[in-house]
């Protein structure tokens, strides 16, 4: 099976969020009480029933203005921190297609996968189960586009064979985010600006907590007695600041 | 439009004024993006930076209300930089054609055309005419060269829009306007098309047809109007507005654009002579001259086809408007406040949302013995009497709610922006008991004529020969069941009776073929000729879905169909020079063959103009040819810039006339209403205002504040405004405001943005605010309509009201 991914050229997005409508219908996601705060970005971030959402940013250049949109979700990393760091075999997984989707029976409500992300995605909800973005993973595999995509009207959130999507852009002269980092993220942008602009880490990395966890202590947890002593040590490396390889250390800029 | 969504694909140059497409068309941005990735310009030209904007390669702001000054500045750099298609001009245009030389323009009158009566605020217009021949033809000098041709008097007319005077009105920075002029004529060259997406940000103003009408003439002068990426495309603002124009929702049009009958006409024969346009140039069409065949059919399908010629087939059974009498929108509401209105059918609407001056709206519809709401949900105008400031105790208005079906639950045609009619299918079973509209009115035709037959009345055969077979009667008179299909074939028409028309033999209950074959002897029925031949021998023309596009240019010309007969660009047959060869080779629309037309249906099926027994191109029109100089218009030949009713500036910088001389002025004289006040360059209103849409809700939204979702992206009524504005008035991004005018107000959470700037104006510094109209007080802690705010002022031809620029204050909530 090839392995699927988004393609996100901000650069055709017109915010007119039929991606996140489109979502809330498809995985039957009830609207949540909002009040606009000096902003159309509605609700402000995602939430365990906003599974994608746009973030707007104004910018002034000299003279002129420029008014950035970019859809956030789950970037379906190849190298993924939750599905590393989630303890539970099968709670978080890689579908055929290469997409990190999830069953919510097998979540343990451990959170790590929070703090293994680079990307700041995973949502608990109400029942603390893991939520988030799985590519409407039930309907690709019945051969359909994932929602945001077939509602989006300008083609900017397209879906398909990565390695198609990756040769269209590049043949169209466009310049990719998301390629190479993480073993190749399933969510690829075509960007106006640097990623820190959109709020993207710049080389994204899993914190190095997870390294230890997945690759030194979670081999010893299969000693029983030394597990709980992983556990616990885990729980003490993801607190505090995630470690990112280039911080999202950009100020927020309008349309906040 | 005169072309269609697909065809913006095709353009070298799009530019969006007076709409905001990304936002409220979000679908026409997939072919504005495709027309981009061609190497299209996008221009977005906005008193606000939008996320069309945000698209688009140039943005110019501009002042609300001073799109004339920003257009007629474009038409005099065109033609001082030589920029026109000449050929295109001589050919296709009034360009040529040689005025009164007793006509004077604004230059010479302090802003007036020759013929002005300041008491009845109207022209007399015998100065606004063609010097004509022996035989009543226009003369013309195709060297366009005479001072008293349309083209040099044109150019003397904008000669006073310099980009100097230009930006003192618009208070766009000059090198923005040039940027925009120079992009946007460089489609004049041949081959090069450039089109425009306008919407209510250009009508909805007291000069909102003269804003059109300098759009339409700039597309002219550019060789832009009939081809392939051009056009004047007006971009609807529902899904149907385009078809329920056609089929007469205004009350000065029968279907089809067929005035509505006044007292005077008196009978048949006088209608026809007296609307029927005439030409005595052999070379023009002139196809309103088959008026007659087209009223007469729409007769026959109105009516029983019992009524024979000699019952002129039941032309006295048409409703008819006094002389004078204007029935449109604003003038419904005031005859309604003043107790000259008793009951109302607020059908698949909410005027006390939508309506200019909303809250005069809400006080007319308590001044009714009763009102029929007919709407998918509750809404401010069903429920107007427990509205805020409302005493439901002092509220005599009766009001009956009958739940409609929605678009999905029903079958049917819808007709877009783009002309074509679409058959659409019933996904769903309307819930509950709601009923669709068809259904409701069936229901509504058999009561009204059963007590009419059961009880008498004044003048019940306007009722009772009205034709309603839609369907299988019951004993009981009542349908058994709507066949909606039977509607769609009367619209298209039949042969009533056995008939030969050119050559061919048909027989009684035939669909007609097409408009060219129906008949003023009453033997066609045809409820509106524009849409015959959308479903006729070859069956439900609407229902087609084609994927075939032989042009190339994405035509599609058997997906659905067009009006009229299924042309799918209207001019075209300007997109030709004289020998029929297309100005632009790659993306010809109709070309001459040596024996025919080629390509999309031509616009006259004639031979190219330099061909004995052609007619020139612009059929509909007597002449035959586009109107540069438009004498049919109340404010003048030539758009000229008046100021909005409620302007911030106390004169007009290019003339003593500070508002448009023609409009209506409702708040003057004896009679005036204190609802409609204004109060234009008045300290108290200092800020300029504008109202719009969104893309996260609908019209007034009443579908869209009751979709959860949708309310959870927009959920509140906000203002925008410039950081310059908010610094001074102490409000802080985010913070609740009161927004007032002379008419009410609103209470808005402050978007505090730098997308709004202030305008520099005659050296003064004017701030402008802009307010989405989709929220109302049924929807908790949403907010009310913008409309509260907005005044009642109409445009000069169509009354349409100027809810796009008037004046506000803007005050910090405690």
């Amino acid at each position: 099976m090839k392995r699927k991914a988004f393609l996100i050229d901000t650069t055709r997005c017109t915010a007119c969020r039929s991606c996140q409508v489109a979502c809330k219908q498809w995985n039957k996601l009830d609207a949540e009480a909002t009040v606009n705060r000096g902003s159309y970005e509605n609700p402000p971030d995602l939430t365990p029933l906003l599974y994608n959402q746009i973030h707007f940013i104004e910018q002034e250049q000299g003279d002129d203005l420029r008014w950035l949109f970019i859809n956030r979700r789950c970037m379906h990393c190849a190298d993924a921190g939750c599905v590393k760091v989630c303890p539970s075999a099968g709670a978080l997984y890689h579908t055929k297609e290469g997409l990190v989707a999830y069953n919510r029976e097998k979540c343990i409500e451990c959170h790590y996968c929070v703090s293994g992300c680079p990307f700041d995605v995973p949502r608990y909800d109400a029942k603390q189960k893991v939520t988030k973005c799985h590519a409407c993973s039930d309907r690709v595999q019945n051969g359909l586009l994932p929602a945001c995509a077939k509602a989006c009207p300008t083609q900017a959130l397209s879906f398909g064979d990565r390695d198609q999507l990756i040769a269209e852009a590049k043949a169209a002269g466009k310049k990719l985010y998301g390629e190479n980092d993480l073993g190749g993220l399933g969510v690829l942008y075509v960007l106006d600006d640097e990623p820190g602009t959109y709020r993207l880490p710049k080389n994204p990395a899993i914190p190095a907590s997870i390294f230890f966890w997945k690759d030194v202590v979670k081999p010893l947890g299969i000693l029983g007695f030394w597990g709980a002593v992983g556990v616990a040590a885990l729980h003490y490396v993801t607190i505090g600041p995630k470690k990112l390889d280039d911080a999202d250390d950009q100020p927020r800029k309008g349309g906040e | 439009m005169t072309n269609h969504w697909i065809d913006i694909r095709n353009s070298d140059v799009v530019l969006v004024m007076g709409s905001n497409a990304a936002e409220n068309h979000p679908i026409s941005f997939h072919y504005v993006l495709e027309a981009k990735e061609h190497g299209a310009k996008i221009l977005s030209v906005d008193p606000r930076f939008t996320r069309t904007s945000a698209r688009a390669d140039i943005y110019a702001p501009l002042r609300s209300g001073t799109d004339i000054a920003f257009l007629g500045g474009m038409i005099n750099y065109i033609l001082n930089n030589d920029l026109y298609h000449k050929e295109y001009l001589q050919l296709h245009t009034n360009a040529t054609f040689l005025v009164d030389p007793r006509f004077r323009m604004p230059g010479d009158l302090d802003g007036l055309f020759s013929g002005y009566n300041t008491a009845k605020r109207s022209y007399d217009k015998s100065t606004w005419d063609f010097q004509r021949d022996a035989d009543g033809v226009p003369k013309s000098d195709p060297s366009l060269q005479d001072p008293n041709c349309v083209f040099q008097l044109l150019k003397k007319h904008f000669s006073r829009y310099t980009p100097e005077v230009v930006s003192g009105i618009t208070g766009t920075p000059v090198k923005k306007l040039e940027e925009i002029y120079r992009t946007y004529g460089a489609s004049g060259k041949p081959g090069k098309a450039a089109t425009i997406m306008y919407a209510m940000g250009w009508t909805q103003h007291t000069v909102g047809t003269q804003n059109i009408r300098t759009m339409a003439i700039i597309q002219l002068l550019l060789g832009n109007i009939g081809v392939a990426g051009g056009g004047v495309n007006a971009l609807r603002g529902e899904s149907n507005v385009q078809g329920s124009t056609d089929h007469c929702l205004l009350f000065h049009i029968l279907p089809g654009y067929l005035p509505t009958p006044k007292a005077s006409l008196k009978d048949l024969t006088t209608y026809i002579k007296k609307t029927t346009p005439t030409t005595n140039d052999p070379q023009s069409a002139n196809w309103w001259g088959n008026r007659g065949k087209y009223i007469t059919s729409l007769l026959r399908a109105h009516f029983d086809t019992g009524l024979g010629a000699a019952d002129e087939f039941g032309y006295q059974l048409l409703p008819k408007l006094d002389d004078g009498q204007n029935a449109s929108w604003l003038m419904l509401f005031d005859k309604m406040i003043r107790d000259q209105v008793k009951g109302f059918f607020a059908w698949g609407q909410n005027p006390a949302c939508s309506g200019s001056n909303a809250n005069k709206v809400r006080e007319a519809l308590s001044r009714l013995d009763w009102m029929v709401a007919v709407n998918l949900f509750d809404n401010e105008t069903a429920s107007f009497w427990k509205g805020p400031g409302m005493d439901p105790a002092k509220i005599d208005t009766e009001v009956f709610f009958l739940p409609v079906a929605a678009s999905f639950e029903k079958e049917g045609s819808i007709t877009n922006s783009g002309r074509w009619a679409q058959w659409r299918y019933r996904a769903v079973k309307p819930l509950g008991d709601s009923r669709p509209d068809s259904e409701i009115m069936t229901e509504l035709q058999y009561r009204v004529a059963k007590r009419y037959r059961d009880e008498g009345g004044a003048f019940p055969d306007p009722i009772l020969k009205l034709s309603w077979n839609y369907g299988f009667r019951m004993p009981d008179g009542r349908l058994q069941e709507l066949d909606i299909h039977a509607v769609a074939k009367e619209i298209n028409g039949y042969f009533l009776t056995d008939k030969v028309v050119k050559g061919k033999a048909f027989r009684k209950g035939d669909l007609v073929p097409s408009f060219a074959y129906l008949q003023d002897d009453g033997s066609t029925s045809s409820g509106n000729w524009l849409y015959c031949q959308s479903y006729n021998g070859h069956g439900n023309n609407m229902a087609r879905r084609s994927h075939k596009d032989p042009s190339g240019i994405g035509l599609y010309p058997e997906w659905a169909w067009c009006w009229p007969v299924n042309r799918r660009i209207l001019y075209n047959r300007a997109s030709v020079n004289a020998d029929g060869v297309p100005w632009n080779s790659q993306r010809p629309v109709i070309w001459w063959t040596g024996s025919g037309w080629k390509g999309d249906v031509p616009d006259g099926g004639w031979k190219p103009l330099s061909q004995p027994g052609t007619r020139k191109s612009f059929i509909m029109l007597p002449d035959g040819v586009a109107s540069i100089f438009g004498a049919k218009m109340k404010e003048g030949p030539f758009p000229e810039h008046y100021e909005p009713l409620e302007s911030p500036i106390k004169n007009n910088p290019l003339s003593g006339t500070r508002t448009n001389p023609a409009m209506k002025l409702f708040y003057e004289g004896a009679e005036k209403l204190p609802e409609d006040v204004y109060y234009s360059n008045d300290k108290r209103y200092p800020f300029v205002a504008t109202t719009y849409r969104v893309t996260e809700h609908w019209q007034t939204g009443v579908m869209s504040r009751n979709t959860p979702w949708l309310l959870e992206m927009q959920p509140q009524l906000f203002v925008e405004m410039s950081p310059e504005l908010a610094a001074d008035r102490a409000i802080g991004h985010g913070d609740m405001v009161k927004v007032s005018s002379g008419r009410g107000s609103v209470e808005a959470v402050a978007i505090v943005t730098r997308r709004f700037r202030p305008f520099k104006i005659e050296g003064a510094t004017i701030h402008q605010v802009g307010l989405p109209w989709c929220f109302g007080w049924e929807t908790k802690n949403a907010g009310d309509s913008a409309n509260l705010l907005t005044p009642t002022a109409g445009d000069a031809n169509t009354m349409i009201p100027e809810t796009k620029a008037f004046m506000v204050n803007v005050e910090k909530l405690s």
